[in-house]
């Protein structure tokens, strides 16, 4: 053995190209195991790192929930009448939308307050908004189980539709994570994000039948313009699924027919390839923007 | 040789040939940032002036360069700041992405760049290190595997489970630190770590660094540590405004980048902050110039260790003098006076010089550390002529390692290792 040797290279390493950051790349395991720990390790800081923990999550829309269902049953009267189960669709519909709200609302900030990561090393940017996502659906889970509680509770049996409940999730799940997407990224450049979205996930609260059914305008135009909101749709299906009350209308016939749907359709796909692009052309240059 | 000493014997690696295969290939990369003159932050600015041409400026931070970086070789990356070497490395890193140009790339790369590999502070130790075990592309078990080795080259033990947030930047660097050494990757990109932590754990990364080299591990050292360069790196390169100044020899590198920093640097502004001082207005004669010189006779304000010191001085008589004498004290930055050259001037003619120019020129050999030094300078005579200038000149000596006191004389050494032959 000389002294002098030259260090044997690590054998059969082929050059491979490298063309910058971006929104995937790397490798689909090494998105998922990021993803993955991203949501874990969020998750446990939040509800391990506060002293009640996991309760604040289940704290908060309990809290709306009874503060509404006492405003709108014995204030407005709302259900009763209308809805059969009012209290379970109220909390059901709580519970979901907390999740829609709590999950854009952090995306918002999330590539900004992760710049330390975004700016040192290379990794997949679309686990940022994703894993705010994933986080968000852990405690969603969590919550669904208080709402299944409940639905029993509220004498409301299990049927075959109950099993239509996840594919509507998938839809929802959906366009949370195309507007988390749009809107991780806008905030890079655009501050204002984070107060239009506020405000205008506020409006979304109100033009969803979460806190009353849709029917409760007495009004088929009312019905239809509801229905061009596609978390309209997916919530009224829902609750048609989950709570299969023999009077409520279904989303087609709240939209007046199959057409009336379209417009829902055409907002939810446009949303979802806006969120993918825009992500997709900011995602190579945010290490610049920040 | 004896065989059994050889295994003790960590080998010292050379550079790999110029047939070894390439770690890295970047070819006419080109990189520029388009910094608006005018940040347009809000959405409301936008839509007030949707057709407002948004001025900004182009900066060029790379101009097209190419090199080539084989398996196995330890390569350094000097520059002033500003020249591009960050954005270098943050495009190798897959942090940027390049106007245009490609680069490659032979196997997994671990970053770690500008202290701290990118912590969320909100975790804990242990959730970082595999968090950016991940990132680097291991996979989670993979990385809570090493977890302890990590913790423990750190020397972190008991703050492990503390949030980064509570550390100091110390801890924090030396937890990046190991978190990359531990990733295991092919090619490491290093920038400015060799001031990490105490001088244990310097002494510590040493060693790893070492290691790494007798690996064969194909590293890129960014720094502005002339020492390290010349200590570690095969190859250096040194970039000035996005371009490749000069590449090839470490030592020879350093020497360009020492020479390219001070020549600049005494040229802006610091000539300006050291203004010569005042001098007592001259009885009959005056300084009229003083100033160093290389070897072509142009002036200069670096010199390097070692090499001699060639001064020119002009003092203008406004009248005849006799018995004319000229001392020049060279100082160093703490004002210590390191020595003086006399230079008694006689003319031809006799003590008495009627002359109105006198020019001395002066090679010193220069024993001085490298620093800044300045130059005092007084004329005298018995007969009424008193000037002292202090302050008349400055200059920089430089070297490719930092030397202790106040003179570095040249010296000759030999040593004899027992059980070794003479070479």
């Amino acid at each position: 053995m000389s002294v002098d040797a030259p260090p044997t290279p690590t054998a059969g390493l082929g050059l491979q190209r490298v063309s910058g950051p971006s929104a995937l790349g790397g490798g689909p395991r090494r998105f998922f195991d990021l993803l993955w720990l991203m949501s874990v390790t969020e998750f446990k800081r939040v509800y391990f790192g506060t002293v009640l923990g996991y309760l604040w999550s289940l704290i908060r829309p309990l809290l709306l929930f009874s503060v509404l269902l006492l405003v709108f049953t014995k204030v407005f009267h709302v259900g009763g009448t209308l809805v059969e189960h009012y209290p379970v669709m109220l909390l059901m519909g709580i519970v979901l939308f907390t999740f829609f709200q709590e999950a854009t609302s952090n995306s918002v900030t999330s590539v900004v307050a992760q710049e330390g990561v975004v700016r040192k090393t290379q990794f997949p940017r679309l686990v940022i908004p994703l894993a705010t996502v994933l986080t968000a659906t852990f405690n969603l889970l969590l919550n669904l189980i208080v709402v299944l509680i409940f639905v029993l509770a509220f004498g409301v049996s299990p049927v075959w539709t109950w099993l239509l409940f996840p594919i509507a999730l998938l839809f929802l799940f959906a366009l949370t994570g195309a507007v988390a997407m749009a809107l991780s990224v806008l905030y890079v450049r655009f501050r204002d994000v984070a107060i239009i979205w506020t405000v205008v996930a506020q409006v979304l609260l109100y033009v969803t039948p979460i806190l009353y059914p849709v029917n409760a305008f007495n009004n088929p135009t009312y019905e239809r313009l509801l229905m061009i909101n596609p978390l309209a749709v997916i919530f009224s299906s829902i609750r048609i699924w989950v709570l299969h009350e023999a009077d409520a209308p279904t989303p087609v016939h709240s939209a007046g027919g199959w057409l009336g749907l379209l417009p829902a359709a055409a907002i939810f796909l446009g949303t979802l390839a806006y969120g993918a692009w825009i992500f997709r052309r900011e995602a190579p240059r945010i290490a610049e923007e920040l | 040789m004896p065989v059994e000493n050889e295994l003790t014997i960590q080998p010292i690696p050379s550079a790999p040939g110029p047939d070894a295969p390439p770690a890295i290939r970047v070819k006419d990369l080109h990189k520029s940032f388009r910094i608006p003159t005018q940040r347009v932050d809000s959405l409301k600015e936008r839509a007030v002036h949707p057709f407002a041409t948004r001025e900004h400026r182009e900066l060029h931070a790379l101009n097209g360069i190419s090199f080539e970086i084989r398996q196995g070789e330890f390569f350094g990356i000097v520059g002033r700041n500003g020249s591009g070497k960050s954005t270098l490395l943050k495009l190798l890193a897959s942090i940027y992405r390049a106007d245009s140009g490609s680069i490659e790339i032979a196997g997994r790369l671990a970053p770690f760049i500008e202290l701290g590999v990118g912590f969320n502070h909100d975790l804990t130790a242990r959730e970082n290190v595999v968090l950016n075990g991940v990132m680097m592309g291991l996979t989670p078990r993979e990385m809570r595997r090493r977890l302890d080795a990590v913790i423990d080259f750190a020397e972190l033990r008991e703050f492990a489970d503390l949030k980064l947030k509570n550390y100091s930047s110390g801890m924090m660097v030396r937890l990046a630190f190991s978190v990359m050494m531990e990733a295991d990757a092919d090619v490491l990109l290093i920038d400015e770590v060799l001031a990490v932590g105490d001088a244990s754990f310097q002494q510590k990364c040493a060693d790893a660094f070492h290691q790494m080299k007798a690996e064969g591990k194909t590293i890129v050292l960014v720094t502005h540590e002339m020492g390290a360069v010349d200590a570690y790196c095969h190859r250096a390169m040194l970039l000035s405004d996005g371009d490749i100044k000069h590449a090839g020899d470490p030592a020879e590198v350093s020497r360009e980048y020492l020479k390219l920093n001070f020549a600049s640097e005494l040229n802006s502004e610091l000539e300006k902050t050291i203004p010569a001082e005042e001098n007592e207005p001259g009885e009959g004669a005056d300084l009229a110039g003083l100033r160093i010189v290389d070897e072509e006779g142009e002036e200069t304000q670096t010199v390097e260790m070692g090499d001699p010191i060639h001064l020119e001085a002009e003092i203008e008589l406004l009248r005849p003098v006799p018995g004319l004498h000229v001392g020049l004290v060279v100082a160093n930055a703490d004002d210590v006076s390191m020595f003086e050259l006399s230079v008694p001037i006689r003319s031809k003619d006799g003590d008495n010089i009627k002359g109105r120019k006198v020019t001395v020129s002066a090679t010193i050999q220069n024993p001085l550390s490298p620093g800044r030094h300045f130059i005092h300078c007084g004329i005298q005579s018995p007969f009424g002529v008193s000037v002292f200038r202090s302050k008349a000149a400055t200059f920089v000596v430089f070297g490719t390692h930092p030397s202790k006191g106040i003179i570095a004389p040249e010296h000759e050494y030999e040593y004899v290792i027992e059980g070794e032959d003479d070479l």
